[in-house]
């Protein structure tokens, strides 16, 4: 029996605000219990909201960073459910008229490219935190409730159930995520939470009309959105095969037991009393607004690779790895910046060199892009010196290497290393020449073994030529002058 | 007895000090306290610390008309290290970490705060019964209710406990109680004055407003208390008015002339009192007399008013006060199994019955299904209401007519039949539902004494005109300044 | 239209109010002669007539992304029932 998963995600992005969405408190992470909570945000009687310019102009970025719809009026609404997190005993979100509509976002699938329609993007606040552990001893039975994260300012970006499998699904995620920090609208931090998914997962067959779906909440890795939702496929469709039915519910993924279970606790009462918060007229942006919003939007990723594809000559490959991360491809741009313009080898070998040893070695050591050892100046000056013959590969490495370990600083350091190191590779065709004729003349027997015809021995001499100079023989010199020689000596 | 404007002329002719009138006014709470139970909190020492402050600023000559002034707060706006109850179980010991926006500015003004008055339960009622501290009773006759929710505030200021007072109206809260009261009270337009720091009843309605003597009282409360409020997203950012001045300016001959008062069939129907129909034909001709014409409008569906009212304000009231949930504040059930327990006995332990009743309305009327039907019909017929203002403000300059359909009943009367009592705002829901401004003024006196009040209502912002109309009306009558049996008869004032 | 006895129990639990089974009927009663009065306006024409949620016909105002509040969690949190190590105490959450 063959299946067809359906997945649409929402996904919450917390926005980089300082302050938070409907308070002046800091949205700082990690702060002592509740001292970041205003009377505002644990909704003392008589304090009212005031929404922050810094949010709503993050989602109008956003909003023109996905081609979508900016609502030049958009309502404020209350939804309303008890909860010990949420202070108000509602939530303050959007609901019939959100502040983006519309818009897609590409990403890769399979061999080819998929458009994943966007639904639509609100603003919303963050409801604070219930805490189980860490209290004394006495109060098993008890959670603490901290209100630091009440009211941060939250986008919750929903998609269209256009994905189709978990790979899918990870590859929205991703883009998302990537797009979300590349605008500057949020840290990306998921770790601390600051981008969260929630899956709506449902299975049919194919050309059926929609299975019934259940939401899985708080999924905040990529691994394990892909492992909830190929879980809750599997449950799905045993579920069905063995005459079941899938029930509508909000489900938790387990990452310990692989396994999604039924959340109880937002059972009881989904009725959500949704109105316009009397609090909040309506939201109103003007065109001057948007215009200036989008005058400051940066390159889009998908729009810089496909120049740096154009421009560049470097593959499509490299360009969507480059421009997986904002700080990456600007430390691939700095560096080709560097180096002669229209030359497309150049730039390849910067794209290789940043996505290779470069991108290893950050891993490695695990900085910042910005406080990486080797600056971009830096990697631009060892190409040179690999371009104009100076350095061979493998030198080249070890240049790189002693420059990540600092061995030298400023601008001149590749020159610097290559002098201390005494790495300069020996060009000079008379010296070699010089090396092939010793070579040739104390190994009699391999030279004999070349003219029977063992190729293997021309390799041994190469070798044997390339130990004489101490590895700085240029390879490809060494090669002709050898075969020359033994030629012309036939 | 004496108005503000009187007191304020004595201060400053130092014929009298201020910690002499808050000496004088905490006495006369506190022997008025069994009898009329209007305060729910009295801080003497405060008020007399302030008082001494307020001497001294005068002594210094940096007074200005409110310096020393004692007034009483509705006891649902915060007041800063005061118990802040909202007559409530809820709050019963919740005191106030800040200041609303607009007892901070009567502060600053140099007012002298006495205490916070009674009120019904959250301000949801029409007759101060339903104060988890007990009901206020009418010092016109003790057997009767004073009117509500600001039942408290406009008891004190009729037994003159304290020359002015403020309360809050979101269905007639300020201007019933003046009316059943005989004081004046203004319901100032919807986003003058800021709600930062009232206890949210139904957000779209509730208004910050005063209670005085006289129109001219008012007028120096309102002036401090309105203005822009950044924390307040519904208040508006208007240019100062000095309201007060205005009404100081000489009056022409004819005081009224020119001015158009509109009346409304719909408030002198079927189901408004006799003696109460009278007192107000008898206050139109008497402004008549001063140069105003009357034309007769048609606001067709202001009929809907009280069932449009109770379907908005309790389906706000169910969400505002969902945040007392006994987690970071207020009354917390003693026994409770889990989450779910502790929150449903908190609540019903916390709340009184007419509370719950709002919440369990405005729960329904929002709920799944109904939406549609009540909230979002609510709201349309609150947009007709709203248009039948507009079109009837093209005719005339202001709007009058009674303020209540009956003056006040005993206590105990309509208790037990909430429809009956909430009809009793059937003329003052409007103003609320479209915003506008309005006033209540003593006109008259039923066979048995009670007093019955004259609504006046104006066009968004109006308030200058209004209060006008009020304070013209006042200089050529007197009902405003007739005493309650036993009170006020001798001049207390003139010690020196 | 009129409630029945279910309507109430669950409005109330809704609401998070304990109500018991006697109050209920008693509310059940008033909450019918309130929408029996509410009921009016189901029979209104409002067709092209646009709801109105507030009382002024304002925008909304921003403010500007800015730190303004300092911590005063001590002083709120002398009002709180139940609080260890800054944090308001409740029964256990289960999620």
């Amino acid at each position: 029996m063959i299946w067809e998963t359906v997945i649409g995600l929402e996904t919450h992005a917390q926005l980089s605000t300082v302050s938070k969405i409907f308070s002046g408190s800091s949205t700082a992470f990690g702060a002592a219990p509740n001292t970041q909570a205003s009377a505002i945000d644990i909704a003392l009687p008589g304090v009212l909201p005031v929404l922050n310019r810094g949010a709503v102009e993050r989602a109008i970025r956003f909003g023109l960073a996905v081609g979508a719809t900016i609502n030049r009026r958009s309502v404020f609404a209350r939804k309303n459910y008890f909860y010990p997190d949420l202070p108000k005993g509602y939530q303050i979100s959007q609901y019939e008229i959100p502040i983006v509509q519309g818009g897609s976002l590409t990403i890769a699938s399979g061999s080819g490219e998929k458009r994943v329609r966007l639904t639509r993007a609100h603003l919303e606040e963050d409801a604070g935190k219930s805490l189980h552990e860490g209290l004394p001893a006495d109060l098993a039975d008890v959670s603490g409730i901290d209100l630091n994260r009440a009211g941060t300012p939250l986008l919750e970006i929903v998609s269209e159930p256009d994905l189709r499998s978990s790979a899918e699904a990870v590859a929205y995620a991703r883009k998302l995520h990537a797009l979300v920090m590349w605008i500057g609208i949020c840290d990306g931090n998921m770790q601390e939470g600051s981008f969260r998914c929630d899956a709506n997962v449902s299975v049919r067959r194919p050309g059926e009309p929609l299975g019934t779906r259940c939401e899985i909440k708080n999924l905040n890795s990529f691994r394990f959105l892909q492992q909830a939702i190929d879980f809750e496929v599997r449950r799905q469709v045993e579920l069905i095969e063995d005459g079941g039915k899938v029930v509508q519910e909000t489900r938790l993924y387990d990452p310990g037991r692989d396994e999604t279970r039924s959340m109880r606790s937002k059972e009881d009462a989904q009725d959500y009393r949704y109105f316009p918060d009397p609090d909040l007229p309506p939201l109103v942006i003007d065109e001057a607004w948007i215009d200036r919003v989008r005058a400051a939007l940066p390159e889009l990723p998908d729009a810089m690779r496909a120049r740096l594809v154009a421009r560049h000559g470097i593959t499509d490959y490299d360009a969507a790895q480059l421009t997986a991360s904002r700080e990456l491809v600007d430390y691939y741009a700095a560096t080709a910046a560097a180096l002669p313009a229209q030359n497309a080898a150049a730039h390849k070998l910067a794209a290789n060199w940043v996505l290779g040893e470069f991108r290893a070695a950050r891993n490695r050591s695990d900085v910042a892009i910005a406080d990486a050892p080797v600056k971009p100046a830096q990697l631009a000056g060892l190409l040179r010196r690999i371009a104009d013959g100076t350095l061979s590969g493998t030198m080249a490495k070890e240049v790189f290497d002693a420059l990540w370990a600092r061995e030298s600083a400023g601008d001149d350091a590749v020159d610097a290393i290559i002098a201390r190191r005494g790495l300069r590779q020996v060009s000079d065709a008379g010296a070699i020449e010089a090396l092939v004729d010793q070579v040739i003349a104390a190994n009699p027997a391999i030279v004999a073994g070349f003219r029977a015809g063992k190729e293997k021995a021309f390799n041994a001499l190469v070798g044997q030529v390339m130990k004489a100079s101490k590895g700085k023989a240029n390879p490809a010199q060494v090669n002709d002058i050898l075969r020359r020689k033994m030629g012309s000596e036939l | 007895m004496k108005t503000i404007g009187e007191l304020s002329q004595a201060l400053r002719s130092r014929t009298v000090s201020s910690v002499e009138l808050v000496q004088d006014a905490l006495a006369r709470v506190a022997s008025a306290q069994a009898r009329l139970n209007a305060f729910i909190t009295v801080d003497a020492d405060g008020a007399l610390a302030a008082a001494r402050e307020a001497d001294a600023v005068r002594s210094r000559g940096e007074a200005s008309a409110l310096t020393g002034i004692p007034i009483a707060h509705k006891d649902v706006l915060m007041t800063a290290g005061m118990r802040t109850t909202c007559g409530s179980r809820m709050l019963g010991n919740f005191v106030a970490p800040f200041d609303a926006h607009v007892v901070a500015r009567l502060r600053e003004a140099g007012t002298v705060l006495v205490g916070k008055t009674n009120l019904d339960e959250f301000a949801m009622g029409s007759s101060t019964e339903s104060s988890y501290f007990g009901p206020t009773r009418n010092p016109w006759n003790p057997a009767c209710i004073p009117g509500g929710s600001s039942g408290g505030s406009a008891a004190a200021v009729a037994a003159d406990l304290v020359p002015a007072s403020t309360g809050t109206d979101t269905g007639g809260s300020i201007r019933q109680p003046a009316a059943m009261c005989g004081i004046t009270g203004l319901k100032p337009t919807y986003g003058l004055c800021s709600r930062y720091g009232l206890v949210a009843f139904a957000s779209s309605l509730d208004t910050p407003g005063v209670f005085a003597r006289d129109a001219l009282g008012c007028a120096l409360l309102l002036d401090p208390m309105a203005g822009h409020d950044a924390r307040d997203s519904t208040s508006l950012d208007r240019p100062r008015e000095d309201r007060a001045a205005a009404l100081r300016a000489p009056a022409p001959v004819r005081p009224l002339a020119g001015l158009r008062i509109g009346l409304p069939r719909e408030y002198f129907g079927d189901g408004v009192d006799a003696a109460v129909l009278a007192a107000i034909d008898a206050a139109l001709a008497k402004m008549r007399s001063l140069g105003a014409t009357t034309v007769d409008i048609e606001l067709p569906a202001v009929r809907h008013s009280v069932p449009v009212y109770y379907v908005i304000a309790p389906a706000e009231a169910s969400s505002n006060l969902s945040r007392f949930d006994g987690v970071r504040y207020g009354h917390r059930a003693e026994r409770y199994g889990d989450l779910a327990d502790m929150y449903c006995r908190t609540r019903a332990e916390g709340f009184g019955a007419e509370v719950k009743r709002r919440i369990l309305i405005g729960t329904y009327v929002l709920s799944h299904g109904y939406y549609d039907a009540y909230y979002l019909k609510a709201q349309q017929v609150r947009r007709l209401i709203a248009q039948d203002f507009a079109r009837a403000f093209d005719r005339c300059d202001v709007i009058a007519g009674p303020t209540t359909p009956t003056a006040a009943f005993p206590i105990g009367a309509k208790a037990d039949d909430p429809v009956q009592m909430y009809l009793n705002d059937i003329f003052t829901i409007a103003a609320n539902l479209t915003g506008s401004p309005a006033m209540s003024i003593p006109c008259g006196f039923t066979a048995e004494g009670l007093p019955i009040g004259l609504q006046i209502q104006g066009r968004h912002f109006d308030e200058a005109r209004i209060l006008q109309v009020a304070h013209r009306f006042q200089q050529a009558t007197d009902w405003h300044l007739r005493p309650p049996p036993g009170e006020g008869a001798a001049d207390r004032k003139g010690r020196r | 239209m009129p409630l029945t006895f279910d309507d109430v129990q669950r409005l109330a639990r809704l609401a998070r109010i304990e109500i018991d089974a006697g109050a209920t009927r008693d509310i059940q009663a008033k909450l019918d002669a309130i929408f029996s009065m509410i009921d009016e306006l189901l029979s209104i024409d409002t067709t092209g007539i646009v709801p109105m949620a507030h009382a002024q016909d304002a925008m909304l105002p921003l403010r500007e992304d800015a730190v303004t509040e300092v911590d005063q969690h001590a002083l709120y949190q002398q009002n709180a029932p139940a609080v260890v190590d800054g944090l308001y105490l409740v029964p256990r959450v289960l999620d």
